[in-house]
C-alpha cells in the first residue's frame, strides 16, 4: 500500500500546520491538508489538529473551533476509532470538542511559556506512541500560555488508572497542570491530546535541540503499514 | 454641516485648528497656497498628518540622504529607502525584506497595546512589499530594572509582544533588552520583521491604470488612535501624557493572522496591481501615497469606508490609526477573484474609489466634494527642516572624564558575578521565554544566540532548491552614542554586522531605528546629524547600504533627553544554513580561541556603568577594517567546517563572552589569558573580537586562515568540565553563574 494519509487541519488561526505537515512528511507519510470550512475528512488514514491560536483564542482556547463543519465529520469519525492527535491548540479543541476530558485553563504562572521541557512517555500503547518505550523521556518544546490540564478528582483518578495519562512533565511544570500531566487519550487510545509539540522536535537543523518528536510521526505510519 | 471644498472657497477666514493638530502657522500658511484656499477641515487633516515630524521625516530628511549619497555599491539591493522597507536579493531567485520601527510614545502610555501594535504595524510593511513575513525581533529599552514604573512597563511589553507575535504565528528570533535610567520616562520599543519572496514578485505602493479600483480590506474602521502618529510621535511628554491614552491603537493579532494569509494567496493569484499598509495617519496615508506614485489621481467615497462606529466624522475616519487594515489597487477585471480571495479568509474588503488621471486626490462625502488636493504635496512635498545643531555643553568635560581613572577591582571573581548578576547582562529568558520562537519550523537559532538564523527552503512553497539562510541581529548602545555619536552609531553597527559574521553569514543590508530626543533642540540634533554621518560612514566603509528603516524623536521627559539610541539591524546570508555556527560552547575537548586584540577601553563600559555608575570618557575605538576582517574569516571558517561554536566579544568584555558561552549548553572552560593585565583582558570592550572553538586539529587551519586575514588569532585554551576558569585569575562553577545570571529579572517581575 502507499504511505499513509495524515489529515492537518486548518482553522483561521493555526500557526503550526506547515510544521506539522512536514514532520508526517519527514517520517515518510503524505500530509493531507484539510479546511475548516468543508465538510470533507480526504479519506485521510488519521488526522493531527495542530497548535496555533484558532479564531484567536476569542472567548475561551478552542471554543469555537470545535463547531467547524469539518468538526462535525471528526468528532464522529474519532468516536468510530479514527486516530487523532491534538496538539496544544489541537488538545484545546479536543477536550473542547469532548473528545477528550477535562479542560486546559490558563498557566499558573499567568504568562506564555516557550521553553524546551523534558517530558515522560507514561502509556506507549496508544495510536501515537507504540513507537516510544514506556518511560522514555523525551525533549519536547512547550509553547503555550494556556496548557494547565484540570478535570474533577474522579476524572483524574479514572484517567490515572485507565492508563489515559500519555504524558508527564518532568522538572518544572510549565503550567501548573495536576498531577504533571502534559497529555491523554480518550480509553480506546486513538484521541490522543498533548500540550508539547513534537512537530518541532523532528529534525536536526531547526526546532528544538532534539528529534524526539519523530515517535509521534513513526508510530501513526507503522501502524497503517501494518495493518 | 459639512465642510465642503465649496464652502471652504465660500468662507475663506474660518479660523482653523491647525495649531491643535500640531501643524506651524507657516506650515498652515503653506496648505493654503497649495491649494489657493483655506483647506476644508478633512484636508487640514490630512495635510497634518501627512505633514508630522513622523510621517514627513522634515527635521531628519537632509541628514538621511547621506545613507544614499554615501550608499556602497550593491549588486543585492533590489529595492531601496522610500519604500515600505528595503527588499535584498538573497540568490537563488529569493529576496529578502526587512526593516525596524520605533512604538515608543504608545508603549510608554499603554504598554500592552502599545507594543502589540508596534508589532502589527512592522508585520504590514513587510506584508506590503509582497513577502511572507518570517520572523520578527525586538529592541527594548527601559528604565533601571528596580525602577517602580519599570515594573509596569516591562510586563505589558513584553506581554504585548508576545501575545501579539505569537497568536500571528511568527517566531520572535532575537533582540536586545537593555536597562538604563535615561529611558524610565520613555522607554523604546523598536520592532523588526523579516519577510521572503521571490525576486520577480516584489510590490509597490503604487495606483497606476485609471479605472482600477482601490479596496480598503482587514478590519473596520474605529476610533482608535486618531492622530496616534503625530500627537504622540512628535510630541515631547509632559506629566499629562496619560490623558492621550485614547491615541493609543488597539490591535487584534488574529485579524492579522488572517491578513497575512489572504494576502499571499492575493500575490499568489496575481491580483494585486498596488498594495499599500494602513499604519500612521490611516486613510490619509495610503490614499495619498499610492495616488502619488501612480497614475496620479484618486477618487475616494469616504462614506464606504466600512465602519466599527457609524458616528465617526471624515476628519476622523482620515486620522484613525485603527490597526489591521490595508488598501489594494486592482483591476476591474481581476476584482472578482480579489473579493473571493477575501471571502474565504472572512476578511472584510469594500472598493471605496478608483484611480483617475486627474492628478488629483478627490474624496466625497454624502454626495459633497471634502476634499481635492494634489496628492504629492501632502505625500512627498512636505516642509523640510535645516534645523539648527550644535555640540553639547558638556560634550568636551564628559569625553575628558576618562574611565582610566576608576580604581581598579582587586577581586575579579567578584566582578565578573558582579557583571553577569547585572541587569544588562543578566539572562533575558523572562522576556524570551514568552515569546514562540519556534513556529513555522524553520527556526536554526535564536536568543540568547548572537544573531537569529533561519532557514528558507522550507519557508513557502517552491523554495525548496535552496540551501541558504538568513541571519540576522539588532544592536545599538546608547552609551557609547551619549559619548560619541557618530562612533557610537558606528560601534552599533560593527556589533550587529559582527554578530550576524559568528553565526557564519555574509552581512549584506542595514535597517535602522534612530531614536533620539527632540530635534528642536541643538544639542541633540547635533547628537543625530553625527550618528546618521557616522552611520553612513561605516555603512560605505563595509560595504553594506541602509535599505529603510525609521527615525523617531521626541524621546524625552521634559527637557531631559534619552541616550542617543540608534538601533542597527543587520541581515546576513548563509550559502548554506546546514554550516551555520551555532552559539557557545558545544562540547568538551575543544580549543578556545580568541579573533581580535585587546586594548584598555572601559569609556562608556558595563564594568564603569555597572562598578562605578560612571559615563565618560570616550566608547571603545571603531576598526571597520579589523571587522570586515574578522567577518571575512568567520564565515570562511564556518564554509569549511571548521568553527563549533561561537560567540561574540562585547559587552562585559572576553570574561562575561567566556561565562555566556559555558553557559549556553553548560560545558565548562579553562583558559589562560593572552594578556599580563587580567583586569583588561577580561573586563576591556574592544571591538572586532569573537570567540570561536574548533576541534584540536583544526587550530592550525584556522591559525593559518586568520594569518591570511591579519586578524590576531589566540589560542586561549578548552572547553570541558563544570566550571570557568581562567588560571591564575579565578574559577566559578558553571552552576554557580547560571544561579547569578538568571536571578535579577525573575527577582523583579517573579517567576
Amino acid at each position: 500500500m502507499g504511505a499513509a494519509r495524515v489529515g492537518v487541519v486548518t482553522f483561521p488561526g493555526t500557526l503550526d500546520d506547515q510544521d506539522a505537515a512536514r514532520a508526517v512528511r519527514h517520517a515518510g507519510g503524505e500530509a493531507v491538508p484539510l479546511w475548516h470550512a468543508d465538510h470533507d475528512l480526504r479519506g485521510v488514514d488519521a488526522v493531527f489538529l495542530p497548535g496555533g491560536f484558532s479564531y484567536g483564542d476569542y472567548l475561551r482556547c478552542g471554543a469555537i473551533s470545535r463547531f467547524a463543519p469539518l468538526m462535525e465529520e471528526l468528532i464522529p469519525a474519532a468516536r468510530a476509532g479514527l486516530p487523532v492527535l491534538g496538539t496544544c491548540n489541537g488538545f484545546q479543541i479536543l477536550c473542547e470538542a469532548h473528545l477528550l476530558p477535562g479542560a486546559l485553563t490558563r498557566n499558573q504562572g499567568l504568562h506564555y511559556v516557550c521553553r524546551d521541557q523534558r517530558v515522560r512517555v507514561e502509556n506507549a500503547t496508544t495510536a501515537w506512541t507504540a513507537d516510544y518505550a514506556p518511560g522514555q523521556e523525551l525533549l519536547l518544546p512547550v509553547k503555550h500560555g494556556e496548557g494547565r490540564y484540570v478535570a474533577d478528582a474522579a476524572t483524574i483518578a479514572a484517567l490515572e488508572s485507565g492508563g489515559q495519562v500519555v504524558f508527564r512533565y518532568l522538572g518544572a511544570n510549565p503550567n501548573g497542570s495536576i498531577n504533571d500531566i502534559a497529555g491523554i487519550s480518550n480509553e480506546a487510545g486513538n484521541v490522543v491530546g498533548l500540550m508539547p509539540h513534537p512537530e518541532h522536535a523532528v529534525e536536526e537543523l531547526t526546532g528544538a535541540p532534539s528529534v524526539d518528536g519523530r515517535g509521534f510521526f513513526t508510530s501513526i505510519l507503522k501502524r497503517f503499514v501494518n495493518l | 454641516m459639512i465642510d465642503s471644498v465649496e464652502r471652504a472657497g465660500q468662507t475663506p477666514d474660518e479660523p482653523q485648528p491647525y495649531a491643535e493638530l500640531g501643524m506651524k502657522a507657516d506650515e498652515y500658511d503653506r496648505v493654503r497656497a497649495i491649494l489657493g484656499r483655506r483647506p476644508t477641515s478633512s484636508e487640514l487633516a490630512i495635510y497634518s498628518v501627512m505633514w508630522s515630524e513622523h510621517c514627513s521625516y522634515k527635521s531628519s530628511k537632509v541628514h538621511l540622504r547621506q545613507f544614499g549619497t554615501k550608499a556602497p555599491k550593491s549588486d543585492a539591493l533590489l529595492v531601496g529607502m522610500g519604500e515600505n522597507a528595503g527588499v535584498v536579493d538573497i540568490g537563488d531567485g529569493w529576496a529578502a525584506t526587512f526593516k525596524i520601527e520605533s512604538h515608543n510614545h504608545p508603549s510608554y502610555v499603554e504598554p500592552h497595546q502599545g507594543a502589540a501594535t508596534g508589532v502589527g504595524g512592522i508585520v504590514r510593511d513587510i506584508m506590503s512589499m509582497g513577502a511572507r513575513p518570517i520572523a520578527v525581533m525586538d529592541s527594548l529599552r527601559f528604565g533601571a530594572l528596580d525602577a517602580p514604573d519599570t515594573r509596569r512597563v516591562l510586563p505589558g511589553v513584553v506581554e504585548g509582544i508576545s501575545s501579539y507575535g505569537n497568536c500571528l504565528g511568527l517566531p520572535n528570533i532575537g533582540g536586545e533588552v537593555v536597562f538604563d535610567p535615561c529611558y524610565l520616562g520613555n522607554p523604546l520599543v523598536n520592532a523588526l520583521c523579516v519577510g521572503l519572496l521571490r525576486k520577480d514578485q516584489i510590490k509597490l505602493a503604487t495606483a497606476p491604470g485609471p479605472g482600477n479600483k482601490v479596496v480598503l480590506f482587514g478590519a473596520r474602521t474605529g476610533p482608535d488612535g486618531i492622530g496616534g502618529a503625530s500627537v504622540l510621535a512628535s510630541a515631547t511628554f509632559e506629566d499629562e501624557s496619560h490623558a492621550k491614552r485614547p491615541a493609543v491603537q488597539v490591535g487584534d493579532p488574529f485579524m492579522e493572522k488572517l491578513l497575512i494569509e489572504c494576502c499571499l494567496e492575493l500575490f499568489e493569484a496575481d491580483v494585486v496591481v498596488g498594495i499599500q499598509d494602513l499604519g500612521a495617519a490611516g486613510v490619509s496615508c495610503a490614499t495619498t501615497e499610492l495616488a502619488a506614485k501612480g497614475t496620479g489621481g484618486m477618487r475616494v467615497d469616504l462614506g464606504l469606508v466600512p465602519l466599527r462606529d457609524p458616528s465617526l466624522l471624515p476628519e476622523e475616519i482620515l486620522m484613525s490609526e485603527s490597526q489591521e487594515r490595508m488598501m489594494a489597487v486592482v483591476t476591474p477585471e481581476d476584482i472578482d477573484a480579489f473579493m473571493a480571495i477575501c471571502a474565504r479568509w472572512d476578511v472584510p474588503a469594500t472598493v471605496i474609489g478608483e484611480v483617475t488621471d486627474t492628478g488629483r486626490l478627490v474624496m466625497t462625502w454624502k454626495d459633497e466634494v471634502i476634499v481635492d488636493i494634489p496628492p504629492g504635496t501632502a505625500a512627498d512635498e512636505g516642509p523640510v527642516y535645516e534645523r539648527p545643531f550644535h555640540e553639547p555643553a558638556g560634550q568636551a568635560a564628559l569625553n575628558a572624564d576618562d574611565a582610566a581613572r576608576l580604581p581598579r577591582p582587586a577581586d575579579l571573581r567578584a566582578t565578573l558575578l558582579q557583571l553577569l548578576g547585572s541587569a544588562n547582562l543578566a539572562s533575558k529568558e523572562w522576556v524570551t521565554s514568552q515569546y514562540d520562537r519556534y513556529v513555522r519550523g524553520n527556526t536554526v537559532l535564536a536568543m540568547p544566540a548572537d544573531a537569529g538564523v533561519l532557514r528558507v527552503g522550507e519557508v513557502m512553497p517552491g523554495a525548496e532548491q535552496t540551501d541558504r539562510g538568513l541571519a540576522l541581529a539588532t544592536d545599538g548602545n546608547g552609551r557609547y552614542a551619549r559619548l560619541d555619536p557618530y562612533a557610537g552609531a558606528q560601534l552599533a553597527l560593527a556589533e550587529a554586522y559582527r554578530n550576524v559574521a559568528v553565526t557564519g553569514a555574509r552581512p549584506l543590508a542595514v535597517t535602522n531605528c534612530l531614536n533620539f530626543g527632540s530635534p528642536e533642540d541643538p544639542e541633540v540634533m547635533w547628537q543625530f546629524a553625527e550618528a546618521v554621518r557616522g552611520l553612513a560612514d561605516a555603512c560605505k566603509t563595509l560595504g553594506v547600504p541602509v535599505t529603510g528603516g525609521n527615525v523617531s524623536f521626541y524621546n524625552q521627559t521634559g527637557s531631559t533627553a534619552i541616550h542617543p539610541t540608534p538601533v542597527v539591524g543587520v541581515l546576513g546570508v548563509l550559502d548554506d544554513v546546514r554550516r551555520r555556527v551555532p552559539h557557545g560552547f558545544t562540547a568538551p575537548g575543544l580549543k578556545i580561541v580568541l579573533l581580535g586584540d585587546t586594548g584598555e577601553e572601559f569609556g562608556g563600559s558595563e564594568w564603569a556603568h555597572v562598578a562605578h555608575g560612571h559615563l565618560g570618557g570616550l566608547p571603545p575605538v571603531v576598526d571597520l577594517e579589523a571587522e570586515r576582517a574578522l567577518a571575512t574569516v568567520l564565515a570562511e571558517a564556518a564554509g569549511r567546517g571548521l568553527a563549533e561554536g561561537s560567540h561574540d566579544v562585547s559587552d562585559g568584555g572576553l570574561a562575561v563572552a567566556l561565562a555566556e558561552a559555558t553557559l549556553a549548553r553548560g560545558v565548562g572552560a579553562t583558559v589562560r589569558l593572552p594578556l599580563e593585565d587580567a583586569f583588561t583582558a577580561l573586563f576591556s570592550e574592544s571591538t572586532a573580537r569573537a570567540l570561536v572553538t574548533v576541534r584540536p586539529e583544526a587550530f592550525e587551519e584556522l591559525a593559518e586562515l586568520c594569518a591570511r586575514h591579519e586578524v590576531p588569532c589566540y589560542g586561549l585554551g578548552t572547553t570541558g568540565g563544570t566550571a570557568l576558569t581562567v588560571e591564575d585569575v579565578l574559577e566559578v562553577p558553571v552552576d554557580e553563574l547560571r544561579a547569578v545570571q538568571e536571578a535579577p529579572l525573575p527577582a523583579v517581575f517573579g517567576a
